[in-house]
């Protein structure tokens, strides 16, 4: 399968990020067309596409905003969801960096087609390139009257605040991201009422992905058949892949929903050199692992879930044979542990008894024993916690010691530091590694 | 079987649901807990509250629901029809569920329950003793706070032991109206906690305590003092206000240990404030403890044959001009006794309770519209009114139920409130009220006005509305024309009238005729027919009553008297205080009854000791006319009640008023029952002309003050609103106060210097506290509110 730069296609250009720039590649150009339509027409036109939220469950984008209520006298509001802070991650940040008017533009149709006035942008707060960018795009769109009031004529106002979040990992979460946008602890909020009933301020609201909106320009200008000729049936178009790890090129590769992991490492210049594939994630940390054996699975969000796993935020992580998978899952469930919001028992506790347990394994004090017990402990957390994050901590884990028990066993003796030198994993060079003294 | 929440339940509201394998018809959204609950399966559960809103946090209730891929916190779904459920008795996933939480909770909580205050009565400790693990399964070290961290004078806060169910936090923000108390940081760090500027000073703190599912939250008062399988517990009513509290006194070896809300739907909830809870040790402080009789000009302990002998002599030689002031913290009983001795036993009508800021026109209005009155308005009222008008009545020190039900109301039930007040008070910010903005003493004026042709006072439409209530404070007494304008108000837009009085015993001794003019039920003394009914039930001739009502007002009847019976009046409480002292200290006979030793006992000829509110049975009735019997809690100094005493002391005077017996009294209450025949008609007092030049003072008492009965309560004090005057930033400014500064106010009589702060205060008008720390108006300033004061920058010159 071959790349298809569309979100990515301009990324080359120095200018890109301006409005100037942007414009000259044909920007802004889907706004007109989109506010001399009905907005409904909008809404179903997304709708037929089949495009599916980029933020990691792939929930229907055009269903999510058909439920907001029309006519019911309340303001409306689009979030969107900027705060990308999955480890693995790195598709969101990017785009905004990149085209942030793409994501400007996105946000207008998109909320002139759910009827807000008011749309904001919550950033992860680590990353100030892309909030000076994306605050920059909408200062410009505003002095071009793309935004504000009365946009070119058609009635239409919108007021479009950037928001910079504090560090915190929940708040990608997107009730937790509506109260921390609010002023409150960002903490997930009871469901229902689902945002798209009472969201921001108990107002109506659409809360979608950096990535999902920046798709909308594209839908609006060349058409749902479009959209749908790449991609499979349950899941069209294309994607924004971020790829990292122990490859030759990390880095973004746009390609249609259904490229095979093995394709992406080929554009990706393969493993590093004398290296090959121990373990991979197709989405963040937070979808269970994979093994070489899967390389040819399509990356769908129907094949991954065949295969026991997730395409998540669509950004695979890739390991090779230098890396201990159980250190690879500690500091996964360190991360959880200091991020989960506290809210629910399971999440908050268990978190912090499997990372303890971990903690162990890896320092070569594991007890064999309490492989079952971590195996029981995430079992104790998935589908019990109050949000997504506590699945997410039950998640690595299963999968790992399903793969690797062998490993944890061994870590019942050996520090896996002993076992899997680091600097293997970290130092690339071999001349490097003799400096270091590598093992 | 069929679950009906109301009776009116039409079926469509029913729905079908099938919990454990057993068909339930129960009312569409009820929460899947409370159904299982009314079958009588308990669902494990922390967080869940029935008045408080759901968080589904602490996950422990987890149930399956056919056809839903995971388990479900019941706390927190609503059934449908349809819903099949399983609790832990019948599915195996919500009972792995649920010991899985339990493991989860146990974790991190340390093992202190030998020394924790809840143990024994803790949800945690018994769901872990029902269903928990023998042995834990975990190895690691446990996460460690300091502790306990004092999170106000009065609440200790021990971290480690939180399960972080977000009880006392929605409490605090739902319930109170006081977010101080918040959870911070997160994941196993997450804490209960406050800003460093700004304690958890609620005045309904309290009830956190008492619903934390843990020993997290212990008050100063009776952390480490008991254990709850020590306690004797009696259901009681708070004798602290008219709100009516149940209650539930604790008892450790014959000493009152704590006190708690007792659930009563009807009038408290679950809740009480915080006077209510922790201010008990007054009983043991400076009791009277045995009869004292004058002699050489000094008090000496006598027997009680002889002072019961000095006293009827006494009484008996002043016949027909003796005097009876009886105060707020008598029981319905009690204060019936004192009416019917008094006619009875003195042949006299000079009885007043009220001991306070009064006027005649208050007591014709009292007896016009208040005095044996059918209950009501209530507190269902309340929740039901489209309107609700206060005057003169701020809920949330004066009592602060109220406040909880009409915040309740106003969040929940759209009623809207609204408060003719000097001031936009918290209290009143909490219930979404609108502030009608009144120099105090222009209350009357202000009804009055919204009563003329033409008016476009939004509060007088709101009281046109149906079911709208007009709630009047009892300190309205203290301006003249208020309460008559409140009746006429009342009358002529519909609106159902309260009287709300600050003391638990006041309206049960209205009710009892402990006030000239009006025998028990509200019975005018002076019908025949109301005459008759009182005499057959007492045993004597209709013409052996006072013939003609009596005096009011503590000081001419005290004035008048040749001998005076004095009980449970606190001078300090009223404006004329130092005259009635004056009037005491004068050539006449002074009985005082009386529970602590205080400035009338001490200058009285005889003093009887009685039993407070925990040591006697008895019944308050409370603003609503809402009868609140309560039992003896301990035996405590002496259990000899007023009506006891009086009794005894009708006996030595040969006359006979009955036992004195709780059960007696109340059966002599009940067949007197409430009068309908005529009364009085409402007071038609025109208000007062406004004084010129000055400010106006407007003041009313903090719940947390100098009272007698929260002596000895350092920790509650510390929870006290600040001493400070408080004035608009407009007025300020045309004195060159400013915000913060020391200012003195100031009358011919006294001066007071305090800080002020600015607020939304009514144009020329001074806040003050009327019996706080360092200011006491009528003390210092010789001023009730209304009167005309001097402010101005810095201190005492
Ligand atoms: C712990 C947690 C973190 C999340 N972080 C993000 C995030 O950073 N960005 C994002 O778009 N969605 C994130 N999500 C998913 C959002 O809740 C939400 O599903 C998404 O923003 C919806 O947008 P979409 O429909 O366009 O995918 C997160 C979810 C969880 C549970
Ligand atoms: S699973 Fe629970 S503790 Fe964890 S982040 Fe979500 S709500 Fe917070
Ligand atoms: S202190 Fe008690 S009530 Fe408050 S959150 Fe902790 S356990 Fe719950
Ligand atoms: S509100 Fe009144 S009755 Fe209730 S506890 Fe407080 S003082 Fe007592
Ligand atoms: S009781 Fe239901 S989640 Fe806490």
């Amino acid at each position: 399968m071959t790349l298809t730069p569309v979100i990515t296609e301009f990324w080359d250009r120095p200018d890109l990020y301006t409005l100037a720039g942007y414009e000259r590649t044909g920007g802004y150009r889907a706004l007109r067309t989109a506010l001399a339509m009905d907005p409904d027409a909008i809404i179903s036109q997304v709708k037929d596409t089949g495009l599916r939220g980029r933020g990691g469950a792939g929930f229907p984008t055009g269903l999510k905003w058909s439920f907001v209520p029309q006519g019911d006298d309340k303001p409306h509001y689009l979030v969107v969801n900027a705060d990308e802070s999955e480890p693995g991650a790195c598709k969101d940040v990017p785009i905004m960096i990149a085209n942030p008017h793409a994501l400007v533009e996105g946000v207008i149709i998109s909320s002139f087609a759910i009827r807000a006035s008011h749309a904001v942008i919550y950033i992860r707060g680590e990353v100030p390139e892309a909030i000076r960018r994306v605050a920059l795009a909408v200062s410009e769109a505003e002095a071009a009257g793309h935004l504000g009031h009365n946009i070119h004529g058609s009635g239409f106002d919108l007021k479009v605040i950037v928001h910079s979040g504090a560090g915190a990992y929940i708040c990608g979460e997107e009730t937790a991201l509506l109260d921390s946008l609010e002023g409150y602890r960002g903490q997930p909020r009871l469901k229902p009422p689902f945002p798209a009933v009472a969201g921001l301020y108990s107002a109506p609201t659409v809360v979608n992905n950096v990535e999902t909106i920046t798709n909308i320009p594209w839908i609006i200008n060349n058409g749902v058949e479009w959209f749908r000729q790449f991609g499979t049936e349950k899941s069209p178009g294309f994607k924004v892949f971020a790829v990292s790890g122990h490859v030759r090129r990390p880095g973004i590769y746009e390609a249609p929903l259904g490229i095979t992991m093995r394709e992406l490492l080929d554009y990706a210049g393969g493993m590093r050199d004398g290296s090959e594939v121990k373990f991979w994630v197709p989405g963040g940390s937070s979808v269970p692992m994979l093994t070489a054996d899967h390389l040819d699975v399509p990356l769908t969000y129907e094949a991954m879930v065949e295969a026991g796993t997730m395409l998540g935020t669509g950004t695979p992580m890739v390991f090779d044979q230098t890396v201990s998978v159980v250190k690879a899952v500690t500091r996964w469930l360190e991360f959880y542990k200091h991020e989960s919001c506290g809210k629910c028992t399971p999440c908050r506790e268990g978190t912090f008894w499997i990372t303890g347990v971990l903690k162990q394994f890896e320092n070569g004090e594991g007890n064999d024993p309490d492989l079952d017990l971590l195996n029981e402990l995430c079992e104790q957390i998935m589908g019990r916690s109050f949000c997504a994050l506590g699945d997410a901590a039950a998640t690595p884990y299963p999968a790992a010691v399903k793969l690797f028990r062998d490993e944890f066993i061994t870590a019942t003796h050996t520090p896996v530091d002993q076992t899997f030198d680091p600097a293997r994993s970290f130092v690339f060079s071999e001349t490097a590694l003799s400096e270091v003294g590598a093992r | 079987m069929t679950i009906a929440s109301g009776s009116e339940q039409t079926q469509t509201d029913l729905v079908d649901v099938v919990v454990d394998d057993i068909n339930v018809r129960v009312p569409k959204g009820t929460l899947v807990i409370r159904v299982a609950e009314q079958m009588g399966v308990e669902i494990p559960r922390f967080c869940d509250h029935p008045l408080l809103d759901p968080v589904a946090a602490c996950r422990m209730c987890l149930i399956e629901i056919d056809g839903v891929p995971k388990p479900q916190p019941a706390c927190a779904i609503t059934v449908a029809d349809g819903m099949k459920i399983r609790t832990q008795r019948t599915s195996p996933v919500a009972e792995k569920a649920q010991s899985g939480v339990m493991e989860f909770l146990l974790l991190n909580h340390p093992l202190d329950c030998p020394i924790c205050d809840k143990g024994g009565e803790c949800p945690l400790q018994n769901q872990a003793m029902s269903s928990g693990r023998g042995e834990t399964r975990f190895e690691g070290k446990k996460r460690t706070f300091e502790k306990p961290i004092a999170i106000s004078s009065q609440i200790l806060l021990d971290r480690e032991r939180c399960v972080s169910c977000a009880r006392c936090t929605r409490f605090a923000d739902q319930i109170a109206g006081d977010p101080m108390l918040e959870l911070l940081e997160r994941g196993a760090q997450q804490q209960v906690g406050v800003a460093d500027d700004a304690p958890f000073n609620s005045y309904f703190s309290g009830n956190t305590i008492q619903i934390c599912p843990v020993g997290a939250l212990t008050s100063t008062l009776y952390r480490f003092r008991s254990r709850p399988f020590d306690l004797v517990s009696t259901p009681t009513t708070c004798e602290h206000c008219a709100s009516g509290c149940s209650l539930r006194t604790d008892v450790r070896r014959g000493e009152v240990t704590r006190r708690l809300a007792w659930d009563d739907p009807e009038v408290n909830e679950e809740w009480n404030c915080d006077k209510g809870r922790f201010a008990f040790r007054y009983i043991r402080q400076d009791r009277i403890e045995s009869p004292l009789v004058r002699e050489d000009g000094r008090l000496r302990p006598a027997s009680w044959p002889e002072a019961l002998d000095i006293a009827a002599r006494g009484l008996a030689a002043a016949q027909g001009r003796v005097g009876v002031l009886t105060g707020g913290r008598l029981t319905a009983e009690d204060a019936y006794s004192y009416a019917k001795f008094a006619r009875v036993a003195l042949r006299t009508d000079d009885i007043d309770f009220r001991a306070r800021m009064a006027s005649d026109e208050e007591a014709q209005f009292l007896a016009a519209l208040v005095a044996g009155q059918p209950l009501g308005p209530t507190y269902a009222d309340l929740d039901a009114a489209s309107n609700v008008v206060l005057v003169g009545f701020e809920p949330e020190d004066e009592s602060p139920i109220v406040l909880l039900r009409l915040r309740r109301a106003a969040l929940k039930a759209n009623t809207r409130v609204w408060s003719i007040s000097a001031s936009l008070t918290g209290g009143l910010a909490k219930m979404q009220g609108t502030w009608v903005p009144c120099q105090p003493g222009a209350e009357a004026q202000v009804m009055d006005d919204a009563q003329k042709d033409g008016s476009d006072d939004a509060f007088g439409a709101a009281l046109r509305t149906p079911g709208a209530v007009l709630l009047v404070g009892e300190r309205l007494a203290g301006i003249p024309g208020a309460l008559s304008a409140a009746a006429a108000l009342a009358r002529n837009t519909g609106a159902r009238l309260g009287w709300v009085p600050r003391r638990a015993g006041e309206r049960g001794a209205l009710d009892a005729g402990a006030l000239s003019g009006l025998l028990p039920g509200g019975r005018p003394l002076t019908d025949p027919a109301a005459r008759r009914e009182v005499s057959d039930l007492w045993g004597v001739q209709a013409d052996e009553l006072p013939r003609y009502a009596g005096r009011r007002g503590s000081v001419p009847i005290a004035q008048s008297a040749d001998a005076v019976i004095v009980a449970g009046v606190d001078p300090v409480d009223d404006p004329q205080g130092e005259q009635l002292m004056a009037a005491l200290a004068g050539d006449r006979f002074v009985l005082s009854l009386e529970t602590h030793h205080g400035p009338i006992s001490e200058l009285a000829d005889v003093v009887l000791p009685v039993a407070v509110d925990a040591e006697r049975a008895g019944t308050y009735v409370d603003w609503e006319g809402r009868s609140r019997s309560f039992g003896t809690a301990i035996s405590g100094v002496t259990t000899v009640t007023d009506s006891r005493v009086l009794a005894m002391l009708a006996d030595a005077m040969d006359e006979s008023i009955g036992r004195g017996d709780v059960m007696e009294l109340r059966a002599e209450l009940a067949t007197l029952g409430h009068w309908t025949g005529d009364r009085m008609s409402a007071p038609d007092v025109r208000p007062a002309p406004p004084a010129a030049g000055g400010l106006r003072l407007a003041s009313w008492r903090l719940l947390l003050d100098l009272g007698r009965m929260q002596q000895g309560e350092p920790h509650l004090a510390g929870t006290a609103r600040p001493t400070e005057a408080v004035m608009s930033a407009a007025t300020a400014a045309s004195r060159g106060l400013t915000e913060g500064s020391l200012v003195t106010v100031s009358t011919p009589d006294g001066s007071l210097t305090l800080p002020l702060r600015l607020d939304e205060v009514a144009h020329d008008t001074v806040w003050l506290p009327m019996h706080s720390p360092g200011c006491s108006i009528v003390q210092d300033l010789g001023a009730v509110p209304g009167d005309v004061v001097e402010v101005v920058p810095g201190g005492p010159r």
